[in-house]
């Protein structure tokens, strides 16, 4: 077998469980699969924001400084009621997101699956409505592809396309205050009423939450009352 | 992209007046029409100088998808299809790919179908099977220069005999392969061919798999030829989209380029990493045009090859002696037991260690080979307590470079190395050993270069070349035979100093 990511060949650890069909085995050779890191330990109640490394004055009992400063503005108040990712920011992680979403090798989601499913059953479950983040028509047509909605279709759950996206400069280009100050990009585009309904937003990173809290606020408009999401990495 | 046949040419749906729903994916248009060139058309020199030669995505062109159009539908350029269907699967017209591994499909925004896309050369931007591939069909008018060689080296014997037979292939697009030994001057070689070639008005390019190589010959040929245009192309190189008379290019580089050289030099054809070798092979091939030379460049032509020279089936031109006349020193085998057995105890085989206290206690430098990452940490760590200077360096070894360097300053007594620094590293005055001679990793082409690292300059001339094994190989046999050899010729054709 070769690895999905470094082609490398490789011997896939073999056991009982995987001749029984328990596990699948590992699309990743092991030096590629432990250079992700996994979200352990403490984190923030709301952004899940891991608490070790960061500096004391930026935590506030179970929250971070930023959910603070989320959670004292009325406006965005309890728009999102929590965040939860499955892996860090690491340098490898920039390399493969660079690789799988930037240069478009779709493939690469694979090495997500197993970990990404786990992960999203730890925090929720199938009675949530699945909604990835959507990418403008001028973004999709660029990339090919949504990662989200690629992320998405992973859980096997049924999907809700019930987002539209403008499309603005590139959101890497902004600092925190621009972005905070940005109109929203996002627009309801569903056809039923989400009265009383409870949704997780899938993107690929949390980075400052506003883009997520900006499509919490569109679906909490029409109507959805408990609003989350669930990231692949939380930079 | 999907496309509409219509009046016997292609239109992209975007340009296309209706929806139609015959639109596909351009890898699933069966005949693909040709239109001949209109010469009244006012073409756009900015966009065809860009396209010159080459073979890029839309995205990498950065003119408006109409202006493009147009000069297709004016037989000035033409689309062509990024896969193909083969027997088996696909093949990825880029880069030439056909290993099923190596691709992978994903429902696609931009033709709304399961797009099959190529994820070895993806790193260029992705080759879908809708992805049409846009190449020039005009060329302008190329420059000749007048002697352009400002060299004043001499040739040795063996050399100008090659320069002869390259600068034969120049003028009359033939295919040469010239099995120059390790420190015989294979650049200087090519300075004559590339000079006429100059001089006829020829785009020349020498392709190879390293950017060290790259970046090394640059400044050379720079020197040699100053008057004329040149560029270095690899990842990350400021001259990338550029195109100009004299090219030196990474194999990944040359992808982009189609018909575009009347020259191709290919050096070190058989380098590390192997799995590249194909891909330069159909890159180069692509890149060249249909009336132009072929020049291989290699110390160790793989055994395929030296077959085919041997029954006379491949024009080849060989250079047995360095440029200085002194034989190659060649290797003597030495059984060292079971090593791996021994480094499990932390201990190395006596006559290894033998081997390197010698080195230490004489002070000369050496290299010290082994097969892989691991041995190479418990060998520093063993080492480490002869003399503390020793230091190990392999392939993802963030301080690559620092470290050879102070072994190039003489810091360092003794680099352990894996095949890494095979190529390329030329120290004056130092010793070779491989242990474990005997591993896969060590092919005959390997052997011979490692082998190649001693004696290479005029004052040192000789060496000592150990290959520690556990059982001899073939491989190992075929090396040595092919340095005798190569002495022998050097010898009869009169090209070894008489002391």
């Amino acid at each position: 077998m070769n690895c999905l990511i470094c082609h490398t060949p490789y011997n896939p650890m073999m056991s009982w469980r995987h001749l029984l069909t328990i596990e699948k085995v590992d699309c990743l050779c092991s030096k590629c699969r432990h250079a992700f890191m996994r979200m352990n330990g403490e984190i923030c109640d709301i952004c899940g924001r891991p608490f070790a490394g960061l500096e004391p004055s930026h935590r506030q009992g179970r929250l971070c400084a930023d959910c603070v400063r989320w959670q004292e503005d009325d406006e965005w108040k309890d728009v999102l009621t929590k965040n939860r990712s499955v892996y860090m920011y690491n340098e490898w992680m920039k390399e493969v997101v660079a690789l799988w979403k930037f240069r478009g090798d779709y493939a690469i989601v694979q090495a997500f699956q197993e970990e990404f499913c786990r992960e999203f059953y730890r925090h929720f479950d199938h009675t949530f409505l699945i909604v990835p983040i959507p990418l403008s028509a001028e973004r999709l047509y660029e990339r090919g592809f949504n990662q989200a909605k690629a992320l998405a279709e992973l859980l096997a759950l049924p999907i809700h396309d019930i987002l539209t996206r403008h499309h603005l400069e590139k959101q890497s280009k902004k600092s925190r205050r621009e972005r905070l100050r940005t109109e929203n990009v996002f627009q309801f585009s569903g056809k039923t009423s989400l009265q009383g309904k409870r949704i997780v937003l899938i993107d690929d990173i949390y980075t400052t939450g506003t883009t997520l809290r900006h499509a919490a606020k569109v679906l909490r408009q029409a109507g959805a009352t408990d609003i989350s999401s669930f990231t692949l990495i939380r930079s | 992209m999907r496309f509409i046949v219509s009046e016997g040419r292609l239109i992209p749906e975007v340009l296309a007046k209706a929806n139609d729903p015959a639109a596909k994916p351009i890898s699933h248009i069966d005949s693909m029409p040709s239109i001949p060139m209109h010469p009244e058309f006012p073409y756009s020199p900015e966009l065809l100088s860009f396209l010159e030669g080459k073979q890029l995505l839309l995205e990498e062109l950065p003119f408006p998808l109409d202006l493009i159009q147009a000069h297709y539908e004016h037989g000035y350029l033409s689309y062509e299809k990024g896969m193909m269907k083969t027997k088996h699967g696909w093949r990825c017209m880029r880069c030439g790919n056909e290993e099923h591994h190596f691709f992978a499909s994903f429902p696609c925004a931009r033709c709304q179908t399961v797009c099959t896309y190529c994820r070895k050369c993806i790193m260029m931007g992705r080759v879908s099977t809708c992805t049409p591939l846009v190449v020039s069909r005009f060329s302008f008018p190329q420059d000749r220069y007048l002697s352009p060689l400002s060299w004043n080296g001499t040739l040795s014997q063996g050399q100008q005999r090659a320069a002869d037979a390259v600068e034969d292939a120049v003028v009359h697009n033939g295919e040469l392969l010239v099995w120059a030994v390790c420190g015989a001057g294979k650049t200087e070689v090519l300075f004559p061919g590339i000079a006429r070639a100059l001089e006829m008005g020829k785009r020349v390019c020498i392709a190879t798999p390293r950017t060290d190589v790259v970046r090394e010959l640059f400044p050379r040929l720079q020197q040699a030829f100053p008057s004329v245009p040149l560029i270095a192309l690899y990842g990350g190189s400021d001259d990338r989209g550029k195109f100009a008379p004299l090219v030196l290019s990474t194999t990944h580089q040359l992808l982009r380029f189609s018909r575009a050289f009347d020259v191709m030099v290919i050096d070190e054809v058989d380098a590390f990493p192997y799995s590249v070798e194909p891909m330069l092979e159909y890159a180069a091939a692509k890149a060249r045009k249909e009336a132009s030379s072929l020049i291989y460049l290699t110390a160790t032509p793989h055994p395929a090859w030296q077959k085919e020279i041997k029954r006379g089936k491949r024009k080849a031109v060989t250079i047995p002696a360095r440029y200085h006349g002194f034989p190659l020193p060649v290797p003597s085998f030495e059984w060292c037991s079971n090593w791996r057995r021994q480094l499990k105890h932390r201990r190395l085989p006596r006559n290894v260690l033998a081997w390197v206290q010698s080195r230490i206690k004489t002070a000369k430098q050496a290299f010290l080979f082994v097969p892989h990452i691991d041995v190479l940490e418990q060998v520093v760590c063993i080492l480490k307590q002869l003399d503390q200077r020793i230091e190990g360096v392999h392939a993802e070894d963030p301080q690559r470079a620092e470290k050879v360097q102070a072994f190039r300053d003489g810091r360092i007594p003794l680099l352990v190395t894996t095949t890494i620094l095979e190529r390329g590293v030329t120290v004056p005055n130092i010793d070779v050993a491989v242990l474990g001679a005997e591993d896969d990793i060590f092919t005959e082409s390997a052997l011979v270069q490692i082998a190649g690292r001693v004696g290479r300059s005029a004052q040192y001339p000789s060496g000592d070349i150990r290959f520690f094994h556990y059982g001899k190989t073939r491989q190992m046999i075929a090396a040595k035979r092919q340095m005798e050899r190569m002495n022998k010729e050097a010898a009869e054709r009169g090209l070894l100093k008489t002391q």
